[in-house]
């Protein structure tokens, strides 16, 4: 038996990543940061805006991503996600613009509390990562 | 009988018609194996966008309170028909199979005396109905810029879908699309989406415990709309490799009936060549007996 589980992440044009003997996934779920071992019980849940990260002994590999499903089941852990980059070969001037985009969105009114709270939280992950 | 001149006029036009032909099946020939790349990479997004909808709605307990996404508006008076087509012409039977199939769907529908909305995507789509459903079709949307057919493209169609849905303007939403099956079979299909079909959920034994966060329903409501534009996109990834494999077999049809007219037409040339010769022979031979 291996120690570690799978991982896929898909995006609806294709597969994003797909890893065999992961030891550890981070993944920023809707209510809080959450760290899949293996044999995790089944769960579904979704994302918000944050880090993704995929340990699979000394590799640490960090993705951004914007939002997404997340299932785990029999040791496989499936990530949907229609917005996901590599933050070690991410183009700055990408970053910035969605950052300028989710300000001018928090600027609007009609934004009602959850919808601010995602946004707020999207801009200060992403300033950290465009200060890396 | 057409002069030599005529002839050989029109045998230069089919060879360049030929060319023409000729020159499309190569392009459709390479972008069909691009888009049909894509469908197969695009498609386990939506498998396991699926699986986990169909794990989430059978361990959804009671139906009077599930999402109306899934359950529906518990009516179907007013239906909602999205037509998926393609912005060009020239690729066979392509565009008219899917008509006909939403024309047939739509004649069901009326006499039954429901309602029928129409949005048609893809301008030859909307070129072909108007003529006849021009007052049931709401909306048309067109992605002539865009190249390929893309995720954004496909969430903007969902999202204009499930905007009417929630302002109560349809009951039933069908999209109907060519599945791809291989190069010269294209499957016209009409697959429900609002709401949506489970029906494969008697067949799933391992009915798993899963753990939600937030609950249930929050996902789901969450994950319908998102599935609405999945189920849109993977349409359109299956319509743009039919287009293409119908296109490919369409110019390979074309070049090869170009050839055979060509072939046809030259024997016509030659002969009538030859018959003016003949004739031209006997005027000077029958010229020289008399003399």
């Amino acid at each position: 038996m291996s120690e570690g589980f799978n991982i896929d992440i898909v995006n609806p044009e294709k597969s994003f990543l797909s890893k065999e003997n992961v030891s550890e996934v981070v993944v920023p779920a809707y209510e809080g940061e959450m760290g899949i071992l293996k044999d995790h019980i089944p769960i579904i849940s979704f994302l918000k805006p944050g880090i993704i990260k995929v340990i699979s002994g000394s590799e640490e590999h960090n993705f951004y991503v914007e939002d997404g499903i997340v299932e785990f089941k029999d040791n496989t852990l499936s990530i949907l996600t229609s917005s996901i980059f590599d933050i070690k070969n991410v183009n700055k001037k990408h970053v910035s613009d969605e950052i300028q985009e989710a300000e001018k969105e928090l600027n609007k009114d009609d934004l009602n509390d959850q919808k601010r709270f995602l946004l707020n939280h999207k801009v200060e992950i992403l300033k950290s990562i465009s200060i890396n | 009988m057409a002069s030599l001149d005529d002839l050989k006029k029109r045998i230069s036009s089919v060879k360049s018609t030929q060319k023409i032909t000729k020159a499309m099946k190569m392009v459709a020939a390479a972008k069909l194996r691009r888009a049909q790349e894509s469908a197969e990479r695009g498609r386990p997004y939506s498998e396991k966008m699926n699986n986990i909808i169909l794990n989430l709605s059978s361990g959804v307990s009671d139906k009077e309170n599930a999402p109306k996404l899934l359950s529906g508006t518990g009516d179907d008076k007013v239906h909602l028909c999205v037509v998926l087509t393609a912005d060009r012409g020239l690729c066979g039977g392509f565009n008219s199979n899917i008509i006909k199939k939403a024309k047939s769907y739509f004649q069901k529908i009326s006499d039954s005396g429901k309602t029928l909305k129409i949005i048609t995507v893809g301008s030859k789509g909307y070129d072909q109905l108007k003529r006849l459903y021009q007052d049931k079709i709401i909306e048309n949307i067109s992605f002539k810029e865009s190249k390929n057919a893309n995720y954004f493209d496909a969430d903007k169609v969902g999202k204009i879908i499930i905007e009417k849905f929630e302002n109560n303007e349809f009951d039933v939403c069908t999209i109907f699309f060519n599945q791809f099956k291989n190069v010269i079979t294209q499957i016209p299909q009409e697959q429900q989406i609002i709401p949506l079909k489970t029906e494969e959920k008697e067949n799933k034994s391992s009915e798993e415990n899963y753990e939600f966060e937030p609950d249930e329903d929050e996902i789901l409501g969450n994950l319908l709309p998102k599935n609405i534009s999945t189920q849109i996109f993977k349409a359109m990834l299956e319509n743009s490799a039919s287009e293409q494999g119908s296109r490919m077999s369409a110019m390979d049809n074309a070049t090869r009936n170009a050839g055979e007219m060509v072939d046809k037409l030259t024997i016509e040339y030659n002969r009538s060549r030859q018959a003016a010769i003949t004739k031209e022979l006997i005027e000077i031979i029958s010229g020289a007996e008399s003399l």
